[in-house]
């Protein structure tokens, strides 16, 4: 019966098998670009984190979300040790980039940030031309060669989806663009040093519904490219944007998984509360 | 897995996707009403009856539309999501089936006034009957299942969908042996068939709203599955 059915549509020139869809992804069959094991972190006496564990997935998008407070942007920020900054914090467990521990001492920071990429909730740019913003992490890196920056510039600009708007003033300052525009440059200035990982901490909350718009479809582009994680508080964005979301609460992770199904039927009642607005 | 009963913080979307719920009990009711008339105008050759239930299908039809346009109010201002949105869509689709239920009552009615001007056989639809209460059973149990969220019930539901499609092969036998043996009767037997056949759809789609309930709240969808396949599933037993 089955037979007949298969040549049938084949005759027909109808692919049953491409219409039907389950989750599009699955974490099973993902490769691990950062691993997080019984990770805990401290400020001084209170603890932000409580035994974090999960595998962030290599070129996808990974969405966390949660109320203010959750210890979503404290686990973004220890990506890149950001967090080494403020000298109250200490952190226990393991934080793993391609299987290497992001804390070990011989780590160079620099280094690491040059690989794990990050993006804040206000766009950034330097006082200096659009040009000179995304040449900026090669200079420092002593490339100076003219015609590698152009390219480089270019490259990451059209990236960012910004090369058509700016390519007529690129030694315009850059602090005469939009707000959309500022961020995708930050972007672009961000992936010029072809990191790994993209770390975008409230991206798109201080732009207008288009500019978000943007933002969102260039994060799209971008996860061929880079592993992305993006810290969130609009949950339709985690939900338009991610492959997989994290849903924290007080500093737990609650679950982990596929944003197809997170969205549509959580696992754990308190995603589902957050998720639909309700009280706890 | 989860059906939220806790409160949405934003009230007036509480109160929306309550009002929605209500309204599609309402239509339920309507539609029960119109099954139940439409079964008594043909048993009881009662054409004024139906003359009432196919003009009572418009306010079914308008119903539909109503509940539809709020469904699409509340996707597109409040972006629901998890049971929210579980419901929303089960509801969109769950008034469809109603609707559709409506259209078969109208046909069941048409036949009876045609009946009504025929000479009554001497079983008096007896056959049609019994396969119209089993099926007002299921839909009246479904809404119930509806009303309370009760996957348990929606499976006892969907469980009968079989025995009146047996039911209703059983008829079918029945009336060709009618005429046979006495070609006067085909076109008032055509009529009775037609009848059972709009029965056997109702059970149908009261089938279809259960698989509706189940997914809304349990997140699993049933459909086109046989009803062992589906209970496991519901339990979260492995199928093979």
């Amino acid at each position: 019966m089955e037979a007949v059915n298969e040549q049938k549509n084949v005759a027909r020139g109808i692919d049953i098998q491409s219409m039907q869809r389950g989750p599009r992804v699955n974490l099973k069959d993902e490769t691990t670009c950062l691993e997080v094991k019984d990770f805990n972190l401290y400020y001084g006496d209170k603890q932000a984190l409580h035994g974090i564990n999960m595998r962030i997935p290599k070129n996808r998008v990974t969405a966390f979300i949660g109320p203010s407070g959750c210890g979503k942007s404290t686990l973004l920020r220890s990506f890149n040790r950001m967090n080494d900054l403020i000298d109250s914090v200490r952190m226990e467990g393991h934080l793993l980039l391609d299987g290497e521990e992001i804390n070990s001492p011989s780590v160079n920071v620099a280094d690491l940030r040059r690989q794990v990429g990050m993006v804040f909730q206000k766009p950034n740019p330097f006082p200096k031309s659009i040009y000179e913003n995304v040449a900026y992490g090669l200079r420092l890196q002593g490339v100076n060669d003219r015609s590698t920056l152009d390219k480089v510039v270019e490259k990451s600009l059209k990236g960012a989806a910004l090369w058509d708007e700016v390519k007529d003033r690129l030694h315009e300052s850059a602090m005469g663009m939009s707000g959309g525009q500022q961020q995708r440059l930050v972007i672009a200035r961000a992936i010029a040093i072809e990191p790994e990982v993209l770390l975008l901490d409230e991206p798109a909350s201080a732009l207008d519904p288009l500019s978000t718009l943007k933002i969102e479809e260039l994060i799209y582009e971008l996860k061929d490219k880079y592993t992305i994680v993006i810290v969130t508080h609009n949950m339709q964005q985690a939900a338009r944007v991610s492959d997989y979301t994290a849903f924290m609460y007080m500093g737990e992770l609650i679950e982990f998984g596929a944003t197809d199904e997170l969205f549509t039927n959580p696992a754990k009642k308190q995603t589902e509360d957050y998720i639909t607005g309700r009280y706890g | 897995m989860v059906t939220n009963h806790s409160q949405h913080i934003s009230q007036q979307f509480e109160n929306e996707l309550q009002d929605i719920r209500s309204r599609v009990m309402a239509m339920g009711g309507l539609v029960e009403q119109q099954v139940t008339n439409a079964m008594e105008a043909l048993i009881n050759a009662d054409a004024e009856l139906a003359r009432e239930v196919i003009s009572f299908d418009e306010q079914v039809n308008e119903m539909e539309v109503s509940i539809d346009e709020e469904c699409i109010q509340i996707i597109a201002l409040r972006q629901p999501t998890a049971s929210d949105l579980r419901l929303v869509t089960g509801i969109e689709k769950t008034i469809t089936d109603l609707e559709r239920i409506g259209d078969e009552s109208v046909r069941i009615a048409k036949m009876a006034l045609n009946l009504s001007e025929k000479d009554r056989p001497k079983r008096n639809y007896r056959e049609l009957q019994s396969l119209g209460n089993h099926v007002r059973g299921m839909l009246r149990d479904a809404l119930d299942a509806f009303a309370r969220f009760d996957v348990e019930m929606a499976l006892r539901v969907a469980k009968e969908d079989r025995e009146v499609d047996a039911e209703y092969e059983g008829i079918l036998r029945q009336l060709m042996t009618y005429m046979m043996e006495d070609t006067r009767q085909v076109s008032r037997v055509i009529d009775m068939m037609w009848s059972a056949r709009s029965l056997e759809r109702i059970g149908d789609h009261a089938n279809n709203i259960c698989e509706h309930i189940i997914y809304l709240v349990e997140g699993k969808d049933v459909r086109h599955l046989s009803i062992e396949k589906a209970e496991k599933i519901v339990k979260g037993e492995p199928i093979d």
